[in-house]
């Protein structure tokens, strides 16, 4: 995306940095529970809540979950990492410190192809994946003059994945965002869930004139919670930005907080003083090492990936790019369409589940657990339709009833008596009686006036409840005029 | 390495230590000595050597994802100054 | 008969063994005694109730014929161990009042074998200190006088001074110690008794105030050596809660202690002569090595050559990793606060407030030698050099079974001296402090007494996880010196 400002044209970079939490039961460096929404300070340990002579030991489950992403990233796996102090002073920051790794991370560079709406997809350097703790939660509009603090959360792992600065507008921003949430819920190492905050994004901005190849010093934007506010807030940066430098200015390096209810920035109070964080490697860790077959175990149960599982629907099925990439999106969905497409018209099963079938699931109660029409009744329903039992359009209400009831498409077909007729007789039979009810029509008709055919049409299926063949009908009525 | 005033303030400041002005002469000079004894360091030939963080000849222990912690508010929070309604308080805090 | 507060924890075990006393007697012995030598300030807390407590189900426990390896055997706990609801404060105001909801894992260890606690030792503030002049709670008294100047105070060493204290004065049979950079050996040289430093990794840390995590250890500190073989058997051990507890089994040391070290090399490091040391601690080392050529060793001089670094880099290391440590004292969870108007206000002040000088210096110093642009100057050039001094140790210990030093460059000092400039001050800890970063077992047993009367302590430095050689060679040197002499009052 290019910004055409009153000197010139420039150009946005973007880098993000995304935490995600990572799943397990347990926290990364203490026995105390992760999951969200409990009573405040209930989930955590004495090691959670900085207590003296604590002391960390580290969660196996979030080794192998850092490493699985590595792999998902097609990242370098660093057999040998190193957790450090990042020390630094918070009321949520219950040690001192935060422990986390710094120059020797468990997963080095990687890369993540993003899709854009034009079709297109590019590579997007990841440079990093390292494993850290979370900090607790201060809430400030509990009381006038205190701030609370809730432990909950502090030493759940998170998984911090820092992008190269590799992307050039708030459009790339989001299909980054989108795609990696994608490929951590394909790997479930994260759940993705931006609003309950168990995946951050902080976005490191900058500008520079267009075919310049300078960095130009960068705003940090902090813990945005959606992908739409992450390009709001990218976008905006870009272009104050863009009006200090032409109006003589200069950008300071600082962090910043999106006001998502302003649709704008603002310089962060609490992180004015200049931070030295005096990383060191972690005293009470040793070196974490993996073993070469640990990481090959993890690559031998990754699953298939969204690029790769797009690839296949566009060979296997003849899916065009839209409709493959649509399907990916989700483990489930892929999941589910394959089983719809098994052994059928691909392109059918397709349509049926990106139509009626995600229309249904985003209308009511329902997930992927307990979808509104199972896979396997969607695929007799399409077998009935091919099979001539039913037409589409009686299938559009043969899916409806199997949404109300979840019965087996053939049994409604035969309970509501929606077989399709393809009886000629039974056609050619209704067919005359419409026409003899309406002798002036069909002297229109006759006189040349063709257009009325659809209604004699339109009347037929209305007399055999939308049941009649559509071709068959469509057919005897153009032979009953010619007689 | 001699510091100045300046510098004490700013490592107090980072160690989050209140140090009155008046006291600020007397801790450059005591800080600017442990310096100057420990800089004597530099004189030892380091090249290629690793640095070692650790005596212990091991490589880091894992633990099975298990919960087997928490759910002791009470003892969590018996020891703050000034705790209210299950959380620990502070002044407030301006982001 | 013997006092009960006289005996070694041997002797009691054995006597109670016989039905001559109970844990009980022997606990109230202790308790009269502790309370009667307060003036000592040997204890921060007193838990004389709850030591009657345990006693009595401690005799409770022998009747049913469950009878631990410290059975009944009253002990005082540094109070650098977190004990479950008995207050903790690592001799800082900023910890007082704190109650741990915890045990730490080598005072559990040491009540799962049966002991009794009678209190919270003094040590100076955090840890951090050679003298015991730095806690919050008050100096704590060497009970050995001096023949020339009886008047004269003196300190107990530190960092472990309570503890040296309180087992010297017959006021705890036997105590805990830490040890960072000399912290057990140091008070145990100043105050004639045993201490040892096991191997890095051999205690668990989990629990005791962390001063400096690469270093810390826990060990015994008592009056002999087979009590203190006896009670490192209960303190170690692996604990899965440690990242850095060793996964060995624990030997049985007493049984190391079989009084034959013939064939042992033992080295005598060149190094450890600096310009100046005193003829009376070259006298007493001599003297040890002559102990150990007649019970059939070897001395075979080696070298040491980083030595003299060693307390430069353990001052940049131990500060460095304290600066983090105790950045959890923050007023905030537990422990003093200082009420501000923002929450860098309350820090500030609650931490100016709860640190004493020493503690606010090291912290200082740590701080600055991790700060941007210094890091690779002085962090990072320590802990090579760190590797260098452990690795001078490697090799000697190619050629020789244990090494052998004096503790200290002298016997217990005046409270009045050396207290105004840090650096001296740091210089006690001259002999301890290699071992410390090598993470080496190191034990402390007194040797003889100077001029004035005062005790001297010689070190015996082991290879690692090897304190069984470390006892053997103790259990034979202490033979030899038959150091009997005792302090003023017991």
């Amino acid at each position: 995306m290019i910004i055409q400002g009153d000197t010139g044209d420039w150009e946005i970079v973007i880098g993000l940095e995304v935490h995600a939490q990572v799943i397990s039961k347990s926290k990364l460096f203490s026995g105390a529970a992760t999951d969200f929404g409990a009573e405040p300070n209930d989930q955590v340990s004495f090691v959670d809540a900085g207590f003296p002579g604590m002391l960390p030991v580290i969660n196996e489950k979030c080794v192998e979950q850092a490493v699985r992403t590595g792999l998902g990233l097609k990242a370098k796996i660093n057999l040998t990492s190193v957790f450090a102090r990042k020390n630094y002073f918070y009321a949520d920051l219950p040690q001192g410190y935060q422990i986390s790794q710094y120059d020797m991370p468990i997963v080095g560079e990687g890369t993540l192809l993003i899709d854009l709406a034009d079709g297109s997809s590019r590579a997007i350097g990841i440079e990093r994946l390292h494993l850290e703790q979370d900090a607790g939660k201060s809430i400030h509009d509990m009381h006038p003059s205190k701030s609370y603090i809730d432990l909950n959360r502090s030493g759940v792992a998170l998984m911090e994945i820092v992008s190269k600065p590799d992307m050039r507008s708030p459009e790339e921003a989001g299909a980054y965002l989108t795609k990696l949430r994608t490929i951590l819920r394909y790997l479930e190492t994260c759940d993705g869930n931006m609003q309950e905050g168990s995946m951050r994004c902080d976005a490191n901005v900058s500008v520079r004139p267009v075919g310049s190849t300078e960095l130009r010093t960068r705003c940090e934007i902090k813990n945005v919670n959606s992908i739409r506010f992450v390009q709001q807030a990218i976008e905006y940066e870009a272009r104050r930005h863009i009006d200090v430098y032409e109006n003589g200015g200069e950008i300071r390096q600082e962090t910043r907080l999106f006001d998502s209810a302003k649709g704008e920035t603002r310089s962060m109070r609490s992180k004015e003083h200049a931070h030295d964080y005096r990383y060191f490697p972690d005293p009470d860790l040793l070196p974490l090492v993996v073993a070469q077959d640990f990481v090959d175990g993890i690559q031998a149960t990754l699953p298939e990936l969204p690029d790769d599982k797009k690839a296949r629907f566009m060979t296997d099925f003849g899916l065009n790019s839209y409709d493959a990439g649509v399907l990916v999106a989700e483990r489930a969905s892929a999941d589910f369409f394959e089983q719809v497409a098994a052994g059928r018209d691909a392109k059918m099963a397709a349509n049926w589940v990106m139509g009626d079938f995600f229309a249904a699931m985003n209308s009511g109660d329902y997930s992927w657990e307990k979808p509104p029409v199972s896979a396997v009744n969607l695929g007799k329903m399409i077998d009935l339709i091919k099979d001539g039992t039913i037409s589409t359009r009686l299938a559009k209400d043969v899916f409806i009833f199997m949404v109300e009831t979840g019965k087996d498409p053939a049994i409604i077909v035969e309970e509501k008596g929606l077989k399709q007729v393809t009886d000629t007789g039974a056609i050619e039979k209704a067919i005359d009686e419409i026409m003899a009810a309406n002798p002036d029509k069909v002297a229109e008709v006759k006189a040349g006036k063709d257009k009325l055919m659809g209604w004699f049409v339109g009347q037929v299926m209305k007399a055999t409840q939308g049941k009649a063949n559509p071709g068959m009908l469509n057919e005897l009525i153009v032979k009953k005029f010619q007689e | 390495m001699s510091l100045d005033k300046k510098a004490v303030r700013a490592i107090a400041e980072l160690a989050r230590i209140e140090i009155p002005d008046e006291d600020l002469d007397h801790l450059a000079g005591e800080l600017s000595g442990i310096l100057q004894f420990v800089e004597q360091l530099a004189e030892v030939d380091t090249t290629g050597i690793a640095p070692m963080s650790s005596v212990a000849d091991l490589t880091l222990p894992l633990r099975k994802d298990e919960v087997t912690d928490g759910g002791q508010v009470a003892a969590v929070l018996a020891n703050a100054p000034d705790a209210d309604d299950g959380f620990f308080t502070v002044p407030k805090v301006v982001e | 008969m013997t006092k009960l507060t006289n005996l070694t924890i041997a002797q009691a075990r054995d006597k109670m063994a016989k039905g001559e006393f109970t844990a009980l007697e022997l606990t109230e012995a202790h308790i009269t005694a502790m309370q009667a030598k307060r003036s000592l300030g040997a204890y921060i807390t007193e838990t004389a109730e709850q030591a009657r407590e345990e006693a009595k189900a401690s005799d409770l426990r022998r009747q049913a014929g469950q009878i631990g390896a410290l059975e009944g055997i009253p002990l005082g706990i540094k109070d650098l161990f977190c004990t479950k609801g008995v207050q903790t404060t690592a001799a800082s105001h900023i910890l007082e009042g704190f109650k741990p909801p915890y045990e730490s894992t080598v005072s559990g260890k040491l009540k799962a074998a049966g002991s009794v606690m009678l209190g919270k030792l003094n040590l100076d503030e955090f840890a951090m200190g050679s003298s015991n002049m730095t806690s919050y709670y008050g100096k704590v008294v060497n009970p050995w006088k001096s023949k020339s100047d009886p008047a004269k105070l003196l300190v107990p060493g530190g960092s472990s001074g309570g503890s040296a204290a309180a087992v010297a004065a017959r006021i705890a049979m036997g105590a805990t110690g830490t040890d960072t950079g000399g912290s057990i050996r140091q008070p145990a040289a100043f105050c004639g008794i045993t201490g040892i430093k096991p191997t890095y990794g051999r205690c668990s840390r989990w629990g005791i105030v962390a001063f400096a995590s690469s270093l810390d250890q826990a060990g015994p500190m008592a009056r002999d050596v087979r009590d203190c073989a006896i009670m490192l058997g209960s303190m170690a051990g692996h604990d899965a809660k440690d990242s850095t507890s060793a996964p060995l089994p624990v030997p049985n040391f007493e049984a190391a202690l079989t009084g034959d070290i013939r064939g042992l090399k033992v080295g005598i490091p060149k190094e450890y002569r600096p310009d100046g040391l005193s003829d009376e601690i070259l006298r007493v080392w001599e003297q040890g090595i002559e102990w150990l050529k007649a019970a059939g060793a070897t001395p075979v001089e080696i070298s040491l050559p980083h030595t003299k670094y060693a307390l430069p880099t353990y001052y940049i290391v131990a500060p460095a990793e304290a600066s983090s440590n105790l950045a959890r004292y923050d007023g905030l969870r537990f422990g003093q606060r200082v009420e501000g108007k923002t929450l860098d206000d309350m820090y500030k002040k609650s931490r100016a407030a709860g640190f004493g000088s020493e503690v606010r210096r090291r912290i200082m110093i740590g701080t600055y030698v991790l700060s941007a642009g210094y890091y690779d100057a002085y962090y990072s050039k320590a802990q090579k050099v760190r590797r260098l001094i452990a690795e001078d140790f490697t090799k000697a210990f190619q050629d020789v079974d244990v090494i052998l030093t004096p503790t200290a460059p002298s016997a217990a000092f005046g409270m009045d001296e050396n207290t105004d400039d840090p650096v001296t001050m740091w210089l006690n800890d001259v002999f301890t402090i290699p071992t410390s970063l090598a993470g080496l077992p190191g034990l402390s047993l007194p040797a003889g007494l100077n001029a004035d009367g005062l005790p001297l302590g010689l070190q015996l430095i082991g290879r690692p996880f090897d304190e069984e050689t470390v006892f053997k060679v103790a259990g034979v040197m202490e033979s030899a010196a038959n150091f009997t002499a005792l302090p003023e009052g017991v």
